[in-house]
């Protein structure tokens, strides 16, 4: 452990995590599928993060990495801890990290599953309490009384079990319960793709505030970029286990510099008649981690891709300052964004 | 209903104040409770609303596939199909049997269905290529070869890469934008007059949803048959529909052509939706405006205009003492007080 005037507060550098295929008798692996393939992002005190890219690019795969829900492959995850200190999450060992999980919690996709319909709402948020120590049932009360009314929900619903509640709700019950222990990073996984479109907007909305009052950094997995857009101050996209490009929300919206986000962004359906959207069209389909095609991974999709995108791997570059992108061509192509 | 989009043709399906209701031990849920709408050929007919608004629920009626403790209480749904050369037969599903033969043959023959989740429609057990010439052979008199042909086709007719084998393959072994187009392959096999597709892209990715949105869309115009299409993804009904129907709790709330439902809407509930999702206008960071509340549970349906304890413009003793009906208002359809004459009652 050493200090440092870094200002990140998470700085994942080379992350990999590869799951080995095993086949025959003796289980011998016979190849590797690299759901994250030396990826590299950082994320800032009190910033959002988005996490974007389609089924099987890795997104949740790097979330869970960081998380230490499953370990990785390689690579550092560097966290600056309470007192200033970085440390590599790769390299602690569980109880090492025993005193780091309460800084970095995690908000989940599904509000049904996610929730143990047997414990009532006290029992699911006070549970971390309890395991920090809070043993003392009268303090848990006011903590998790404290943190129902946070997420806008009424404290007399402590003693409910979750099968009362909505979807929305639901989502405000797991949010109650991550914030538990004063968090500081917060990873948020598909927080609203299973909530209905009116309540979808009250959940950002309440994600948004609490991050001003709470001063949390959240690193928000998605594949709704419009959410992604409205909720962001960064956006990282992911293909094939690898980012592809990251800048600020504003510049990766409207100036592409990869052609997987501007495909990306040309296939997202506007909500108005009169835009016409979806006509570039991506052919084919995602290819597999385990099996990726030869240089640039997304180069047999490319519409501009040359010899050089087949053969060699392009570079993770920093193209203007704070615009990250892995493209040969990115310097020469003029890619459309969204007005 | 003044909802004619071409004044010569007449609707290829008329659903009038249908209702489904479930049941159930614990009271009456009113999935659906009184909805009509036309449908023309030619049309894209958009059906939009959040969950429990009774989209599917409507659907699996025009199927006659509700199961119990649901049952159609009251309504029709009238089809007008070709029958002899330059004649056309109107039926009304509602009153045919749901087990019947009759009812088989429009099931799949004259309405087909491209279902939510690719994964869960196909067996896996056979493959693909018998499941749909099993559909083909049942609603064409043709032999397996004919079939096989007729298969195959469809297969290139969707854009499936090396049709030939994929036929053979079990759906398992198709990714999720094949398996969806297998999918559209097989409802499309028996030139059917009206294809619904109930959330057809929300499982899978941005850029598989934008090829099956094209692959639709081209279809329906080289066959000119009719698409309703069910999704709760207002992007998505913007790109695809020409005639749009927002239901909310069993209701039609408002009825109209795409650009005047997203451009002029009228109902409160409507204009809320719209604007509760972020968009490339909206400022980034800042508070969406929200529909307060939440969907009510089906037991505890309001009284009333189902809308009202959520609608900004709620007029007490009106909204809550009656259910407004759908009624011209512009271009479109709305079933709110607000462009109603009203009396209000204490």
């Amino acid at each position: 452990m050493m200090k440092t005037e870094s200002q990140p507060l998470l700085d994942v550098k080379l992350l990999r995590k590869y799951f080995p295929i095993r086949k025959g008798f003796f289980r011998k692996t016979v190849g590797y599928v690299r759901a994250v393939d030396d990826i590299s992002f950082f994320i800032n005190e009190g910033e959002t993060l988005g996490l974007v890219g389609e089924s099987g690019c890795g997104k949740t795969t790097a979330s869970r990495c960081i998380l230490r829900a499953i370990d990785p492959t390689s690579g550092q995850m560097l966290f600056r801890n309470e007192e200033g200190e970085v440390v590599d999450l790769a390299q602690l060992n569980r109880e090492q990290l025993k005193p780091l999980r309460s800084q970095m919690q995690m908000i989940f996709q599904d509000p049904y599953g996610s929730l143990n319909p047997r414990m009532t709402l006290f029992d699911i948020v006070g549970e971390p309490l309890l395991i920090e120590g809070m043993r003392n049932r009268r303090q848990r009360e006011e903590r998790v009384a404290e943190l129902l009314a946070l997420v806008g929900l009424r404290p007399e619903f402590m003693q409910r079990f979750p099968h009362a509640f909505s979807g929305g709700q639901r989502q405000r019950i797991g949010i109650a319960r991550a914030l538990a222990l004063n968090p500081r990073l917060v990873v948020a996984d598909e927080p609203v793709s299973a909530l209905d479109v009116s309540v979808q907007a009250q959940t950002l909305n309440l994600l948004l505030d609490l991050q001003k009052r709470l001063n949390l950094t959240y690193l928000f997995v998605s594949h709704n970029l419009s959410v992604v857009k409205h909720i962001c101050d960064r956006v990282t996209v992911m293909y094939v286990g690898k980012i592809v490009e990251t800048a600020t929300s504003h510049e990766l919206f409207v100036r592409p510099r990869h052609p997987y986000t501007a495909a990306l962004l040309a296939a997202l359906p506007v909500a108005d008649p009169r835009v016409k959207t979806g006509n570039v069209e991506l052919p084919g389909e995602v290819a597999s981690p385990a099996n990726p095609p030869s240089g640039c991974y997304f180069h047999p999709r490319c519409t501009y891709c040359i010899d050089r995108c087949k053969a060699e791997a392009p570079e993770y570059r920093e193209i203007t300052p704070g615009h990250y992108v892995a493209c040969h061509r990115a310097d020469e192509l003029d890619l459309a964004g969204m007005a | 209903m003044s909802m004619h989009m071409n004044p010569q043709a007449e609707p290829l399906l008329s659903i009038r104040d249908l209702k489904v209701h479930f049941f159930m031990d614990e009271g009456v849920v009113k999935a659906v409770d009184g909805i009509s709408l036309d449908v023309y050929p030619g049309q894209v007919f958009g059906i939009v609303g959040e969950s429990g608004c009774g989209k599917s629920v409507t659907m699996k009626a025009l199927l006659r596939i509700v199961e119990p403790p649901g049952r159609l209480v009251s309504g029709e749904m009238v089809l007008r199909r070709p029958a002899a050369v330059g004649a056309t037969e109107v039926v009304d599903l509602a009153k045919l049997d749901a087990r019947g033969a009759e009812m088989r043959e429009v099931r799949g023959g004259q309405i087909a269905l491209i279902p939510q989740e690719p994964m869960a429609a196909f067996s896996p057990v056979h493959t693909v290529g018998n499941q749909i010439i099993e559909a083909i052979r049942l609603h064409r008199n043709v032999d397996e070869r004919e079939a096989r042909k007729i298969a195959l086709q469809q297969f290139k007719d969707v854009g499936i890469p090396a049709p030939e084998q994929r036929l053979d393959a079990y759906s398992w072994q198709l990714s999720g934008g094949l398996r969806q187009r297998a999918m559209i392959a097989m409802a499309l096999s028996c030139n059917p007059l009206i294809l619904i597709a109930d959330e057809p892209t929300t499982a899978v990715d941005v850029t598989t949803q934008a090829q099956v949105l094209r692959l639709l869309r081209r279809l329906q115009e080289e066959r000119n048959s009719a698409i309703i299409f069910i999704t709760h993804d207002l992007g998505v009904i913007a790109q695809m529909a020409d005639y749009v129907t927002v239901m909310y709790l069993g209701l039609v709330m408002e009825q109209g052509p795409v650009d005047d439902i997203f451009h002029n809407p009228k109902h409160p509930y409507t204009r809320a939706l719209l604007e509760s999702v972020p968009s490339i206008e909206t400022a980034p960071r800042q508070d969406l405006p929200t529909i307060k509340g939440t969907i009510p549970h089906p037991f505890n349906r309001p009284a009333g205009c189902p809308f009202y304890p959520r609608c900004e413009k709620f007029m007490p003793g009106v909204c809550d003492t009656a259910t407004p009906a759908l009624l011209p208002v512009g271009r479109q359809l709305v079933s709110c007080f607000l462009y109603q004459e009203v009396s209000v009652t204490a």
